[in-house]
């Protein structure tokens, strides 16, 4: 008895735990947008939920109708209608309604597609950061600082960011689902995308893309930390961190998980050479300066 | 005691390491001790002669639909045994139910399996059960290549089925994305396995669509215009048209990444200027083809299933035709929604995203046509209807969400969470499943004369249904908290404890619900409910106008059809003795012969597949030279026909009480 209840009442807590925190807890790492670009995907988010949502009763609602209404039992008075097959007006509506709710989610949809395929040009110039998704760890190096970190790093608040994602490694997927949704990391590719944190706070980052079996543990902290504290920091890194040298980098290509660790520089063959993959000319922000 | 090392080479190559786990070693000894049970039972009843000329050489769709049923349940059992360990592993943060390794095994064999050897046989089973019957045809357009199509569709399985005992299984998900699926990081024949048996069982499927194509537009009864066929035979033509142009993209994928893995090519490798992304298109030009491929026949089983039980005929009938059309065609337009993080820049992701939304529209009509068909009638909750009500609410979720994922930027932050496990296993449940179950309680009792009990298989739906949405209702939830798809396990205080506990707890309940099926199927054959009539649910459309089961020749004499649910019109106007035959109306019907060539066919696949698996270019020959001569011997020496005499069709429709006096 005494078991039961050590097992029923936890069970109970997780049930109400799980359904008190649904949508409002930080847990909810998407609902708690900490730059423009979460929260400009996460109003999409809110905005199509409710579209669709409104179809989902819509349709439950006429189901349920339908359903208590023309049950096959005796002494029902509702219509019985046995040829009926055709009705123009309803058959154009059921086709209109669909169009008419994919077209308010639509518009956004393209508008902030491209929207966030640009670098807003009235912000400061971006700070770049170069990912490289390796197996079971993570390389960000900073082409302007000339540091490198592993498994974490720093971003100024209230300036855009640009990371170049690669991979020296399977397919990932780089997601901190705080400041932003993802972009997949590609082997002999470079790809861009722009994230912004507008407030300060340590956010959990992941790889989203299954790339072996530790593939679970590669995940990394992003700190948003003001800009002088950014500055003071990496100019820390470049007094006092250890440099990254060609056997660390073939060390870091082994299958293995490692720590958090920061360097004072790094070798240039470690990422591609130039951008291959700002596929549409002119839309994307075009690097000026590499290592 | 010294071992000769070629031996201890084989052996080591036939059982690594990760094959000998104590609950492998378990189902080994399990499945051989089934076996020998199996044998020793087909002995002592003296039944392999009944399962070699009955089955296993068979060339009747009525049968191959069966033995298509069949299989798909057992595949059912696996993926779901799959499914409850990937859910035992996730109940907890730090589980270690299973190690990281066959973790990743069991992913990739839950999906493949699931889609490959359970929903795609499921289709062909209910194609092959209905289809000619409702079309008014004897058999369809190939039986000898049906026949092949199942044959290669078992070996595939079985060739999937025994890696996980010999050799290793795949262990790269069901998409199997290179690099990752190539020999840099993943060495052994796991992947081997993958390509081969999916190439295999892809060789039956394109068969299969071929095969439908040619009968639903070559075999109609007279008077049966396209205009006048079920939809379930319209979803099958578009079905088989789809099939066609999808899986060519799919065989070259599997194609080039074979030659990568055992020629050293280097077409999607990390190094040598592969191109993985190439795969990815190629993977998704095929795949998202195929999970219309899949839900049509659902579509098709629900458009049968709400008239009858509503009795009234389907609300916009053309309609539906034209949706299932646009949904055929617009599908070939949206696989890139697949990866919008890929980097295609926001000109083509906008239009994908476009494209996708576009097949919400017919979607939407299908939706609002069976609720309408509904409207005005009389509506009988029989379970296949039951699994049709539970469709409805469930599927628009999946739908909806569908939508939702289709919205670009949105997609960002779903892309591969538990929000998107949840969506395609809502539309693939909550469609596919419960259509195929719908069709299959529905069509039971033609292809086996009995009924299946309707208390238990109320049960069973209720368990099944209230299980899936507390499985994956809490993993939209999931994926909003960042958790991602494929992780062996996560760490505790990401609050994701208690949504992956109640998700753990729905996935049992569904089980129990599989299992009360298996039970209702079981007891049914026990105490079976005999089916006399032919038309146990009142139905509407020509394989209710059949005895149950349907004779071999299924039709005694062709019928001539004049109207959509033709026999539901014979039933009103009294016509229903139309379809009795007598001493004058009746003809000597011809009908292929069975024959042995397409499980030797299959068995050839299956050694040169072995061959290729491992790497022993020798066996592989020797199947390929197996593979011609099957061919050869069908094509010059295997080409009879057998005549059902005329005495014999008026004794059978006699004792079936179809010859008019």
């Amino acid at each position: 008895m005494i078991l039961k209840r050590r097992l029923i009442q936890p069970m109970l807590l997780a049930l109400m735990l799980g359904l008190a925190v649904s949508g409002c807890g930080s847990d909810y790492t998407v609902f708690h947008p900490a730059g423009p670009v979460a929260q400009s995907e996460l109003n999409l988010i809110v905005l199509s939920t409710v579209v669709v949502g409104i179809i989902i009763l819509l349709i439950w609602a006429l189901w349920a109708y339908v359903l208590i209404r023309f049950r096959d039992k005796p002494g029902n008075k509702a219509p019985y209608w046995p040829t009926w097959r055709h009705h123009r007006l309803l058959e154009v509506l059921v086709f209109i309604f669909p169009v008419v709710a994919l077209v308010i989610i639509a518009i956004p949809t393209i508008r902030k597609t491209y929207a966030l395929a640009h670098i807003p040009s009235a912000k400061r110039p971006p700070l770049v950061i170069d990912v490289t998704s390796l197996d079971y760890k993570w390389l960000f190096e900073y082409p302007q600082e000339h540091v490198a970190t592993v498994n974490y790093f720093y971003m100024p608040v209230g300036r855009p960011v640009l990371f170049e994602l690669t991979a020296h490694s399977p397919f990932g997927a780089f997601w901190v689902p705080n400041l932003g949704g993802m972009e997949y990391t590609m082997p002999n590719r470079v790809l861009p995308l722009w994230l912004e944190a507008t407030r300060t706070g340590i956010f959990d980052g992941r790889n989203a893309n299954f790339s072996g079996k530790d593939f679970w543990r590669m995940s990394f902290k992003a700190h948003a930390v003001p800009e002088s504290q950014f500055q003071s920091w990496a100019q820390g890194l470049r007094q006092h961190a250890p440099r990254l040298t060609d056997a660390d980098w073939q060390k870091l290509q082994q299958f293995t998980v490692v720590r958090a660790s920061s360097y004072s520089s790094y070798p240039s063959n470690t990422f591609p050479e130039r951008p291959t993959e700002f596929t549409v000319h002119g839309l994307y922000y075009t690097p000026t300066h590499k290592p | 005691m010294t071992m000769n090392p070629w031996i201890t080479h084989l052996m080591k190559r036939l059982f690594p390491p990760q094959v000998l786990l104590p609950d492998i070693i378990g189902i080994d000894i399990g499945l051989t001790v089934a076996a020998i049970a199996a044998i020793v039972f087909l002995t002592k009843t003296k039944r392999w002669g009944w399962l070699w000329r009955e089955w296993i050489t068979t060339v009747d769709h009525k049968k191959i639909g069966i033995m298509y049923l069949l299989a798909a349940l057992v595949m059912l059992f696996r993926g779901g045994v799959d499914a409850l360990m990937i859910r035992t592993q996730l109940i907890a943060p730090h589980q270690h139910f299973m190690s990281a390794q066959q973790y990743d095994e069991v992913f990739t064999t839950h999906g493949t399996v699931m889609i490959f050897f359970m929903a795609m046989p499921m289709v062909f089973a209910l194609f092959n059960v209905a289809v000619p019957l409702m079309i008014g045809a004897r058999d369809v357009a190939f039986p000898r290549l049906n026949a092949i199509s199942f044959w290669l569709f078992a070996f595939g399985a079985i060739l999937l089925n025994i890696s996980f005992s010999i050799g290793g299984s795949p262990d790269a998900g069901w998409m199997s994305y290179p690099p990752y699926s190539e020999l840099m990081f993943n060495p052994g024949v796991g992947e081997n396995y993958f390509l081969l048996s999916l190439q295999v069982a892809g060789i039956g499927t394109i068969a299969t669509g071929i095969n439908f194509l040619v009968t639903v537009l070559r075999l109609r009864a007279p008077g049966m215009t396209l205009t006048r066929i079920p939809i379930f035979a319209w979803s099958a033509l578009i079905t088989s048209s789809l099939i066609l142009f999808a899986f060519p993209p799919l065989t070259v994928a599997l194609g080039l990444t074979m030659l990568d893995r055992i020629f050293g090519a280097s077409f999607f490798t990390l190094g040598h200027q592969g191109m993985p992304m190439m795969y990815a298109n190629l993977f998704w030009i095929f795949g998202h083809p195929e999970v219309y491929i899949l839900i049509m026949p659902a579509f098709g089983v629900f458009s049968e299933v709400v008239p009858t039980f509503s009795k009234k005929p389907l609300f916009g009938y053309e309609a539906m035709v034209v949706s299932l059309l646009a949904i055929s065609i617009l599908s070939y337009g949206t696989w890139v929604h697949h990866f919008f993080e890929m980097g295609a820049g926001p000109g083509v992701n906008s239009f994908f995203g476009l494209s996708t939304m576009l097949i919400a529209i017919p979607t939407g009509v299908k939706m609002f046509n069976w609720i309408f068909t509904m409207w005005g009638g009389r509506i009988r909750v029989s379970v296949p209807m039951l699994w049709q009500l539970g469709f409805i609410p469930t599927f628009v979720v999946g739908g909806a969400t569908g939508v939702m994922l289709a919205a670009v930027p949105a997609d960002y932050q779903y892309h591969n969470s538990y929000f998107l496990i949840a969506h395609f296993h809502n539309v693939i449940l909550g469609g596919t499943v419960f259509g195929v179950l719908s069709g299959m309680y529905y069509w039971w009792p033609k292809m086996f004369g009995w009924k299946l009990n309707e208390r238990q298989g109320v049960w069973a739906f209720v368990f099944f249904v209230v299980g899936f949405w507390l499985t994956f209702m809490p993993q939209y939830f999931l994926g909003f908290q960042g958790m991602t798809r494929r992780m062996s396990t996560y760490p505790p205080g990401l609050g994701w404890t208690a949504l992956n506990f109640w998700s753990t707890i729905g996935a049992y309940v569904m089980g129990v619900g599989f299992l009360i099926m298996v039970y209702n199927i079981i007891w049914s054959r026990i105490h079976p409910d005999w089916d006399t009539t032919g038309d146990p649910w009142d139905g509407r459309t020509m394989e209710w106008s059949l005895p149950s089961p349907a004779p071999e020749y299924n039709f005694a004499r062709i019928p001539h059809v004049h109207s959509r649910d033709e026999w539901w019109e014979m039933k009103q106007e009294g016509r229903t003795d139309e379809v009795k035959i007598s001493e004058e109306t009746v003809h000597a019907i011809h009908m292929p012969r069975n024959t042995p060539m397409p499980v030797l066919l299959a068995l050839a696949f299956f050694v040169g597949s072995i061959g290729m698996v491992f790497e022993w270019f020798w066996l592989a020959i020797l199947g390929g030279l197996g593979v011609v001569a099957a061919l050869t011997y069908g094509s010059f020496a295997d080409y009879s026909e057998k005549e059902i005499s005329r005495d014999t069709i008026l004794h059978t429709e006699a004792q079936l009480g179809r010859v008019e006096s």
